[in-house]
C-alpha cells in the first residue's frame, strides 16, 4: 500500500514554480501551477542527473536547468529531445495547509 | 589523465574511458550561488527580444541578398555579399544555438523552426548537433567525450586558420549531410545520438541534401551561380565572424577540469558582433546557466563576475592572449592558459583541477 507523506507547506512553493523535497533516499520535485494546483514528479530529469527543481516551470511545461529538457509536469510526458523518457508522476493532495504526496 | 596519455578525441575511445573512469565524464559542474528568486527572473522567457532580433535579422539577409542580386556583375555586390555571407553563415550560428536550447523564444514552435532554418544555414545535420551540443553542455571540453571542441592539442594552425574561410567546414559538414541521408551514422555519432532519434537525423539530412539538389537544378536551369551564391555557397565566404567569435569560447584554456570558469572565456564585444552571436561571449555564464536566455546574459554577467575570472576586454586582447599559448602548445600539448579566480571565489574539486596546474601559464 503506497504510503502519504507530507512533502511540504503550500506557502513554501511559490506560484509557476517548483521545489525539491527528499525522502526515503529518493528525490521528488513538488509543483505550484499557475492555476494554484500542486503536482509531484520524481526529482530527477530523465536524461541526466539534474534536479528539476532548480528548472523553469513554464505555464504546464518543467524546464530541466542542464540541456533545457521539457516535461509536462501534470502528465510526466517528455516533450522532446534531448528528453525522451517520461518523468514518473505521483498522486498529490492538499491537507490542512500540507501538501502531501504517494509514494509508491 | 590528459597529462601523461596522449589526447584522444574521438568518442570511443581511450580518452574516453579515463574520462568514464575518473568521473569527469557527467560530473557535477561548479555553479556561482544566485538566489532562487534572482535566478526565476533572469530566466524568464520572453518572444519579444527574440522577435525583435529575428525581424532585424530577416530584413537585413532580405535586403543584402537584394541589394547583391540587383549590382550582379558588377563590384558593386561584393559589400551586399559580404554582409549577406555573415548575416547567413554566422549569425545564423548563434540563432541555432539559442534555439537549440529553447531559450531565445517563449513560444516553443518559433524556437523549432528558427532552429530548422538555422540548422540548414550552417549545414548542420538539426538532430545529431542538438545532442552534440547536449553532451558538450555536460561534458564541456573533457578530452573524448566532448564533440565540439574546436581546437585540438596539438594546435593545428593552419587547420584553424584555414576555418576563417568555411572551406574545412564545408568540405566537413557537405559530406556528412550526404552520409547520414545514406543512412550512415558514424561511432561517434551513435555515442551521443540516442538509438531511437537516429532515423531523425537521417530523414533531416535528406531534407537538406534535397533543397541543395534543388538549388543546384535552379542555378542549372537559370544558367546563374547566383542561387549557389546565395544558398549554401555563404558557407565559403560568410563563415569568419562565426569562427572569429566562437574560436574565443574555450581556445588555449585547460581541459579536463569541472568548472566552466577555468575552460571557457568571456569576452567584451562591439554591439555589432554581439549581435550576431547573441550575447554568447558571457561564455562563461551561459555555460554555467544554460537556462539564461541570451538577452538576459548581460544582467547574469553582472551579478556573478565577481566569482569570475576577468573577462577579456577585446577581442584583439584575447587573441594576443590566445597566440602565445597555441604556439606553446605545438611543442608541449598539456600547456594551457591557467584562468586566475578572484580571491573570494570558492574553489571547486581541486582534484580534477589540479592535474593539469603544473602545465598552466602563470
Ligand atoms: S539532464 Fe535534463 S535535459 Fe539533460
Amino acid at each position: 500500500m503506497a504510503d502519504w507523506v507530507e512533502a511540504c507547506a503550500v506557502d513554501d512553493v511559490d506560484e509557476e514554480d517548483v521545489i525539491r523535497f527528499d525522502h526515503g533516499g529518493r528525490s521528488f520535485a513538488i509543483y505550484r501551477s499557475p492555476d494554484d494546483e500542486f503536482f509531484a514528479t520524481d526529482g530527477f530529469c530523465t536524461h541526466e542527473k539534474a534536479h528539476l527543481a532548480d528548472g523553469l516551470v513554464m505555464d504546464d511545461i518543467i524546464e530541466c536547468p542542464k540541456h533545457n529538457g521539457r516535461f509536462n509536469y501534470k502528465t510526466g510526458q517528455a516533450k522532446g529531445a534531448p528528453v525522451c523518457v517520461n518523468l514518473q508522476i505521483y498522486p498529490v493532495k492538499v491537507e490542512a495547509g500540507k501538501v502531501m504526496i504517494q509514494i509508491a | 589523465m590528459a597529462g601523461k596519455v596522449k589526447r584522444d578525441y574521438s568518442l570511443v575511445g581511450e580518452s574516453t574511458r579515463i574520462a568514464i573512469e575518473t568521473g569527469l565524464a557527467s560530473a557535477e559542474w561548479y555553479h556561482t550561488d544566485v538566489p532562487r528568486k534572482t535566478m526565476k527572473e533572469l530566466m524568464q522567457r520572453s518572444d519579444s527580444p527574440a522577435i525583435r532580433d529575428t525581424a532585424i535579422w530577416l530584413a537585413a539577409i532580405l535586403g543584402s541578398a537584394a541589394g547583391g542580386v540587383y549590382f550582379w556583375g558588377t563590384w558593386w555586390c561584393v559589400p551586399f555579399f559580404l554582409a549577406y555571407g555573415v548575416l547567413y553563415a554566422s549569425a545564423s550560428d548563434s540563432r541555432w544555438h539559442e534555439c537549440g536550447h529553447g531559450t531565445a523564444f517563449r513560444t516553443r514552435w518559433i524556437n523549432d523552426v528558427v532552429y530548422q532554418i538555422a540548422s540548414f544555414m550552417l549545414m548542420r545535420n538539426p538532430v545529431t548537433w542538438r545532442w552534440s551540443h547536449a553532451r558538450h553542455h555536460t561534458d564541456t571540453i573533457i578530452v573524448g567525450r566532448d564533440a565540439e571542441i574546436a581546437v585540438m592539442r596539438p594546435p593545428d594552425l593552419l587547420r584553424t586558420a584555414l576555418a576563417f574561410t568555411g572551406i574545412l567546414d564545408f568540405r566537413y559538414s557537405l559530406p556528412a549531410l550526404v552520409r547520414q541521408a545514406f543512412g550512415k551514422l558514424t561511432p561517434d555519432e551513435k555515442s551521443y545520438v540516442p538509438e531511437m532519434e537516429q532515423h531523425k537525423a537521417v530523414i533531416a539530412a535528406r531534407w537538406h541534401i534535397a533543397i541543395y539538389i534543388a538549388t543546384i537544378a535552379l542555378a542549372v536551369f537559370v544558367h546563374s551561380w547566383i542561387p549557389l551564391v546565395l544558398v549554401g555557397g555563404p558557407r565559403l565566404y560568410g563563415t569568419w565572424h562565426m569562427v572569429l567569435t566562437g574560436l574565443l569560447q574555450h581556445i588555449g584554456l585547460a581541459d579536463n577540469v569541472v568548472d566552466h570558469r577555468l575552460n571557457s572565456r568571456t569576452v567584451y564585444m562591439n554591439p555589432i558582433s554581439r549581435f550576431i552571436y547573441w550575447n554568447m561571449n558571457y561564455h562563461v555564464e551561459h555555460h554555467m546557466f544554460p537556462m539564461v536566455p541570451y538577452h538576459a546574459l548581460p544582467r547574469l554577467h553582472e551579478l556573478i563576475k565577481h566569482d569570475l575570472p576577468e573577462p577579456n576586454p577585446s577581442m584583439w586582447h584575447a587573441y594576443r592572449e590566445v597566440w602565445p599559448v597555441l604556439l606553446r602548445q605545438l611543442k608541449y600539448e598539456d600547456y594551457f592558459l591557467k584562468r586566475e579566480l578572484p580571491p573570494t571565489a570558492r574553489p571547486y574539486r581541486g582534484e580534477f583541477h589540479e592535474v593539469n596546474m603544473s602545465a598552466a601559464a602563470e
